[in-house]
């Protein structure tokens, strides 16, 4: 049973004012990702709700408790690091065992924790072990058993994996999953990679700069960004963006810029129509463009002209250039489309975002 | 043989003629022993020579002026019946062995409190360092004068504390004086072991002393189990090289106390001097610093040994 509480939370370094005025409530058996470009404030945050540094203003309240002034150890939190952190001169034993010890844990319960958890981690053979004499991969296990030994009441990771290679990321993904489903410990984990905030996340924290952007489940921040930056962090291949204006013609709304004029869907009339003779930002996924049939309407195609050609086996990644910008659309795998060819894309209007220009919000 | 010897040029046709000394020179045994010739004229002229050189004089009766004949091992002999000699000996033990514990202690202590965030750290540090950097003979005068019955700051100060009322003379009583002149040998030693410990504390990730703090290891604990262990080798080495210096120091001793009061203060290398260079006595001087070789031989094996073990592990 745990839940975390940040309020008003701020963290000022000597020029730096690196983390402002987040506020997250997280629920308890929650796994809740902070993702943002690096140097945005993640590792901040989560060091202070770690009690690894001080908090320049707000709370972080713990099942309820204020714990601004307790020390680490007494916050019932387990971290695991970056550069996994294990002490060097002790073996793989000694390592899971050190937090049960200095809590004064009985031998026996301590042998019968460690060996459950490295049974779980598979790492039972390494016991004896050095550090220095394990892969990467086995020292990310024995952080993570390190962690789980002491039951603690949440989990804190710090770009756990960011270490490990693209293969061995993918595995560990999958098992840290599966080890919280298994355990159910709240936990609140950190990395600039979007892919492993949306596998990952029940709900996901996107920051910038120090502030929050955007908090909801992966779904959510995929389909209804807050606003630009949301968008264009969260996806791979990113979202396509072009600056266009909102005109009104024919009773209907319509998006003009650069080699651009699409019909606004008229379901968007209402919130789009504030910005009638305004700019604004649209914002098109690369999956929901496709090169376009002759029974698709017209106003809802856009031309563009074929740069790069990327072909990934399950989809067709086109480069195309849409007047001066350059756009990424996803495309069957059957397509013929051609480097240098003309064609026009189909824009599939339920899913088109909008961002005001200025505030970058979404519309 | 004609097909080799019309071969081989042809192999060397494409790259310019090598003069003999270029081409000695890219073998690479050759070129490991002229690497290594400046040392080894180095080490065998400074080290091997004037220690061949001892081991020689010992064991003869050479005097100042008077080239001596063999005599054995009679200047030992004689060294084990001196009782002068026996209170060097245990002096520079004891000396050794508490100016050691005391420099590493406190070493460790500035080291640990160095290593932490404050304001004026990089001054400190220099600071820090001063004993260190000032040459021994120097600071020893000022010290000198400190002790001083007549003009000490000590005696000064105490005397107007209210906690003395006569005169100490520090350099005069044989207790007081080998005290003196450990405290002098702590206060010139501290900067090494501080600064060197320092250095190895950086090399100790904070993330370790995060990860115990996390772990539930208080202050104490977390200097046990993870500074202590990984400062260990580190600490080894101070150790092994201060331990070398203390043994056969010499300048402090000298200046300080020469020896005095009534050779209550030797040390091997000052009574090795009185003997040998204040007296003439070559040979017994020679067989008096030679008595230290076989106990520093021992510091340095053991602690090679251990640092090896260490470093396996
Ligand atoms: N100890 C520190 N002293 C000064 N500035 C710091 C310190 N730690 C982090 N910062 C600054 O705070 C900001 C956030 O850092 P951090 O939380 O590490 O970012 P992230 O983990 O998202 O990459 C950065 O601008 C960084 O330079
Ligand atoms: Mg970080």
């Amino acid at each position: 049973m745990a839940q975390v509480t940040m309020r008003s939370l701020n963290k000022m370094y000597d020029e730096v004012h690196a983390v402002k005025d987040v506020n997250l409530d997280i629920r308890d058996k929650e796994f809740v990702v902070l993702v943002g470009p690096s140097g945005c404030g993640k590792t901040t945050t989560l060091r202070m709700v770690a009690g690894l540094e001080s908090i320049t203003s707000g709370r972080v309240l713990i099942n309820d408790k204020v714990v601004n002034e307790l020390a680490p150890m007494d916050r019932d939190i387990a971290m695991v690091f970056q550069n996994y952190a294990l002490y060097p001169h002790m073996s793989v034993y000694d390592n899971m065992a050190f937090g049960l010890k200095m809590r004064k844990f009985d031998k026996p319960e301590i042998q019968k924790r460690v060996r459950e958890a490295a049974d779980v981690l598979g790492i039972g053979e390494y016991l004896k072990r050095k550090p220095r004499q394990l892969s990467g991969g086995q020292r990310q296990r024995v952080a993570l058993g390190r962690a789980i030994v002491r039951h603690p009441q949440v989990f804190l990771f710090d770009e756990p994996l960011s270490n490990l290679d693209a293969k061995l990321r993918v595995q560990m993904r999958v098992e840290l999953k599966k080890l919280h489903q298994r355990l159910g410990t709240t936990a609140i984990y950190v990395t600039h990679d979007q892919v492993e905030a949306m596998t990952l996340g029940d709900r996901v924290v996107v920051m910038r700069d120090g502030w929050v952007q955007q908090v909801g489940d992966p779904m959510t921040l995929y389909n209804e960004p807050a606003n630009r930056f949301v968008a264009g962090f969260i996806g791979s291949p990113a979202m396509n963006f072009a600056d266009v204006r909102i005109a009104g013609e024919n009773g209907g709304l319509w998006a003009e810029g650069e080699g651009i004029r699409l019909k606004v869907p008229a379901h968007l009339d209402n919130r789009v129509g504030a910005y009638a003779g305004k700019p604004v930002t649209i914002g098109i996924r690369p999956e929901d463009m496709r090169v376009a049939r002759d029974s698709d309407p017209p106003e809802l195609n856009i031309p563009a002209v074929v740069e790069v050609v990327e072909r990934l086996g399950s989809e067709i990644l086109l480069d195309v250039a849409v007047g001066s910008v350059t756009m990424v659309a996803s495309v069957e795998p059957i397509s013929r489309a051609k480097v240098h060819e003309q064609l026009q894309l189909a824009i599939n209007p339920e899913r088109l975002h909008f961002f005001d220009a200025e505030t970058e919000a979404a519309i | 043989m004609a097909t080799i010897e019309a071969v081989t040029p042809r192999v060397y046709a494409g790259t310019p003629r090598r003069g003999p000394i270029t081409r000695l020179l890219e073998d690479e045994r050759w070129l490991a022993s002229f690497l290594l010739m400046p040392t080894i004229v180095l080490l065998g002229l400074f080290i091997a020579y004037p220690f061949v050189k001892g081991v020689l004089l010992a064991v003869t009766d050479t005097r100042v002026g008077i080239p001596g004949s063999f005599v054995g091992l009679a200047n030992f002999e004689k060294l084990w019946h001196d009782d002068i000699f026996r209170v060097a000996v245990y002096n520079t033990f004891l000396y050794t062995f508490v100016t050691t514990v005391f420099k590493l202690v406190l070493g460790l202590w500035l080291a640990l409190l160095l290593n932490r965030h404050f304001r004026g750290k990089a001054f400190v540090r220099a600071f820090i360092l001063l004993p260190f950097i000032i040459p021994t003979v120097l600071s020893t005068f000022a010290w000198k004068w400190m002790f001083d019955p007549t003009f000490s700051v000590i005696n000064w100060m105490l005397f107007h504390l209210g906690m003395i009322t006569g005169r100490i003379n520090w350099l005069g009583d044989p207790d007081l004086a080998i005290i003196s002149v450990m405290v002098v040998n702590v206060w010139r030693g501290v900067p090494f072991y501080a600064i060197s410990l320092l250095a190895g504390l950086q090399t100790i990730s904070p993330e370790l002393h995060e990860a115990a703090a996390i772990d539930g290891a208080r202050a104490w604990n977390r200097f046990r189990y993870v500074t202590w262990p990984l400062l260990l080798p580190v600490t080894m080495v101070v150790v092994l090289f201060s331990v070398i210096q203390t043994f056969a120091d010499f300048q402090l001793v000298y200046v300080l106390t020469g020896g005095g009061p009534a050779n209550h203060t030797h040390l091997f290398a000052t009574y090795a001097y009185q003997i040998g260079v204040g007296t003439g006595l070559l040979s017994e001087g020679a067989a008096v610093s030679l008595a230290i070789f076989p106990v520093l031989l021992l510091v340095v094996i053991i602690q090679l040994v251990y640092i090896r073990r260490v470093e396996t592990v």
